[in-house]
């Protein structure tokens, strides 16, 4: 009798672990590069520079307004390959099952995961699965590495900041981390706010030919933009200053950040990107990225300036200032 | 949440308006004036909308016992992580306050030893847990002013409307308007006004401070949260000092009334009893606690358990006591940045969220 659910045994290289890759994995994901089933995918490289990430994902609830587990963990390594100015090529999926995770369940993230992957153009190549007993982890997990290809003269890096630059964000805060945050058990809220996960690959590529000069790419992923500023003011050792009414936040997610005492600054982000643009290409980059589907929202945020090195201030709406600290401790624990 | 394009909150951040106000507050702040934010969520919102940047020099702003865990006394900690070693127990708390090092160690730490501590978001959360587990004794760690008692004590009296026997409350509350009165009679202090707290207020009403204003005449003014509540308010304080004649006063009036809440206040009353309590900082206050009344016993943890705690002194060169009177600022604290920041805290007002020092570290990078 077939079992509606996993089992250890769909981990254990027997049999049903044979039967759930030629049931499920392979009729979704079959490519020439997957399809020997070898120990590993073996394929072709051009001369030039590679760019290799790799991210596990672990949210819960595993399926939230706008996303679930699957795409969230295809589109985070392609936007962390993305953010190094690379074009994502290449993705390996390993599986963590919990015991008596609903097939049904396994299914729909898969099918999330295909869409991904057909979205940000990357192929899945290798993967794994393993099934733990109930208890030893939680539905399921999910670790993605890729491979993307750095196009010639491209260099990116978080020390790129210079005084002077523009630092462009392509779209509203915090949308991700509200939108998990209104499935949690406890916090329950009626809100029509979905998660931002998107690939971010196309558009970088459309900011690098606009804008060549950009040399600062990141995405606000865990620790939200105030977090990713700071890294920056770290690492180019250059100071960041943010205008707090040019900071783009949904009316909704506003208000439930107000509600609950939460900062739209540090909260997560899957689908946006921040960057620096020197001043006399910040527009082309800004143009770029309201052209892509994932950008529309994309505005100037603040500068970057030679004053207080390390450190990231903002201009409060009253006309104040403050500094903007990296999150220290966690705000939502396991939003990715 | 619908999709209107504009908060109601919007209203109280416009920056002309803000301006006007400030223009007003310098005019008013002809000599020094040391005013004194009693709410730690005032705290926070000051440094967040940067108006310490905005106010004259005249303006000294000290951030007062505002935070509930900030004045949690660290034999109270020591008692909470006490309980989280009886095998049967849960301990069900705000999150704050797992990280609050007591003498020895933390909640956290102990979690992490294999104690049951679960953070919860609310007292109902932790009346469900105990329903869910029959066999444990889920108990709630109490902190918090008169903003939090009520739904604690509603808590209560759902365990009791339940018949739960296995959830009870280790009730460590305090009350705001007895520690004005402390900080007014303690010799060190010097406090030329008191930015009142909004959500404290909202329940007790402005009523609750006569007392306490009868006996020490001193500028007060109840505040809200938005910019433009906070600088009205600072606004109305500055007046009443430069005037010389001290009110009680509410710039709050769209959540704060006279009498406050009288539901809330009913279901308070109901089940907490008024006892003496031990502040950080300020040390005991007469009549500052909540304990729980006796005909509701079966639900005081402390009564259930008996916890031995011995007194500990508090950790070499953290200043979090005077910190909370408003006799230094984190800055002033040797261990401020060094030793103690909030990922690796020594004392109460670095981890709350509420917390002086976690505010100055976070918001201010500045040296006063």
């Amino acid at each position: 009798m077939q079992s509606d659910k996993i089992l250890l045994d769909h981990g254990s290289g027997g049999k049903l672990a044979h039967q759930l890759m030629i049931d499920l994995l392979l009729p979704l994901f079959d490519n020439p590069l997957l399809a020997p089933l070898h120990d590993g995918a073996v394929f072709d490289v051009a001369a030039g520079r590679l760019a290799f990430s790799t991210d596990s994902f672990v949210v819960d609830p595993i399926f939230f307004p706008g996303g679930d587990i699957g795409d969230l963990a295809v589109n985070g390594t392609v936007n962390d390959l993305a953010m190094c100015g690379a074009v994502p090529r290449y993705l390996s999926l390993g599986l963590i099952l919990e015991e008596g995770l609903p097939l049904a369940d396994l299914k729909r993230i898969l099918v999330s995961i295909r869409a991904a992957l057909d979205k940000a153009g990357v192929q899945l190549i290798t993967g794994d699965t393993k099934v733990v007993p109930r208890g030893a982890a939680d539905k399921i997990f999910i670790n993605t590495a890729g491979i993307g290809v750095v196009p010639a003269g491209v260099v990116i890096g978080g020390d790129g900041a210079r005084p002077g630059d523009c630092i462009l964000l392509s779209g509203t805060m915090a949308d991700h981390g509200i939108a998990v945050l209104t499935q949690r058990e406890g916090l329950r809220f009626e809100s029509d706010v979905v998660s931002d996960t998107a690939p971010l690959g196309a558009m970088v590529q459309a900011i690098l030919a606009a804008a060549p000069g950009v040399r600062v790419l990141r995405d606000p992923t865990r620790g939200g933009v105030g977090t990713v500023l700071n890294e920056i003011a770290l690492q180019s050792k250059v100071g960041m200053v943010i205008d707090e009414e040019l900071l783009p936040v949904q009316p909704a997610v506003a208000g439930i950040c107000d509600l609950l005492g939460f900062d739209p600054l540090y909260l997560a982000n899957e689908g946006k990107l921040l960057c620096c643009a020197p001043p006399d290409q910040a527009d082309a980059a800004l143009a770029a990225m309201r052209r892509d589907p994932h950008g529309r929202d994309a505005v100037r945020i603040g500068q970057v300036t030679a004053e207080h090195p390390g450190r990231a201030v903002m201009r409060t709406r009253i006309g104040g200032q403050r500094i903007v600290d990296m999150l220290s401790g966690e705000q939502l624990p396991r939003i990715c | 949440m619908n999709d209107s394009s504009k908060l109601f909150s919007e209203d109280f951040r416009d920056p002309a308006l803000a301006r006007s106000l400030l223009r007003g507050i310098a005019r008013r702040a002809d000599r020094p004036m040391r005013l004194m934010e009693v709410c730690g969520t005032h705290t926070m919102a000051i440094f967040r909308h940067g108006i310490r940047t905005l106010l004259p020099p005249t303006i000294t702003l000290l951030s007062g016992p505002g935070c509930p865990v900030c004045v949690t006394d660290a034999q109270e900690i020591d008692a909470f992580i006490a309980l989280s070693q009886h095998d049967e127990v849960i301990v069900a708390t705000f999150g704050d306050l797992i990280r609050v090092p007591g003498s020895y160690t933390s909640l956290q730490k102990e979690s992490a030893e294999g104690a049951d501590v679960r953070v919860v978001y609310s007292a109902m959360d932790a009346v469900q847990l105990a329903q869910a587990q029959p066999d444990k004794t889920v108990v709630f760690l109490g902190v918090g002013f008169e903003t939090t008692a009520p739904t604690i004590a509603a808590a209560i009296l759902s365990a009791q409307a339940l018949g739960l026997a296995n959830f009870c409350v280790y009730a460590a509350h305090k009350t705001v308007p007895p520690a004005l009165s402390a900080l007014m009679g303690h010799p060190a202090v010097a406090i030329d006004g008191f930015l009142l707290p909004g959500h404290v207020s909202v329940i007790i009403g402005l009523a609750a401070y006569r007392d306490f204003f009868q006996a020490h005449p001193t500028p007060c003014v109840v505040a809200g949260f938005e910019p433009l509540d906070l600088l009205q308010a600072i606004d109305a304080l500055v007046t009443q000092v430069a005037d010389g004649i001290p009110a009680l006063e509410n710039c709050y009036p769209r959540a704060v009334t006279d009498s406050g809440n009288p539901k809330a206040r009913a279901v308070m009353d109901q089940v907490f009893m008024p006892c003496d309590a031990r502040w950080r900082g300020l040390g005991p206050i007469a009549g500052s606690g909540l304990a729980i009344r006796p005909e509701l016993a079966r639900f005081d943890a402390a009564r259930r358990f008996k916890i031995a705690v011995v007194e500990m002194p508090p950790p070499k060169g953290c200043a979090c006591g005077e910190i909370l009177i408003g006799l230094k600022t984190p800055p002033q604290c040797p261990l401020f940045r060094k030793r103690c920041t909030p990922m690796d805290p020594v004392g109460p007002c670095m981890v709350s969220s509420e917390g002086t020092c976690a505010a100055y570290y976070r918001y201010h990078g500045g040296t006063d």
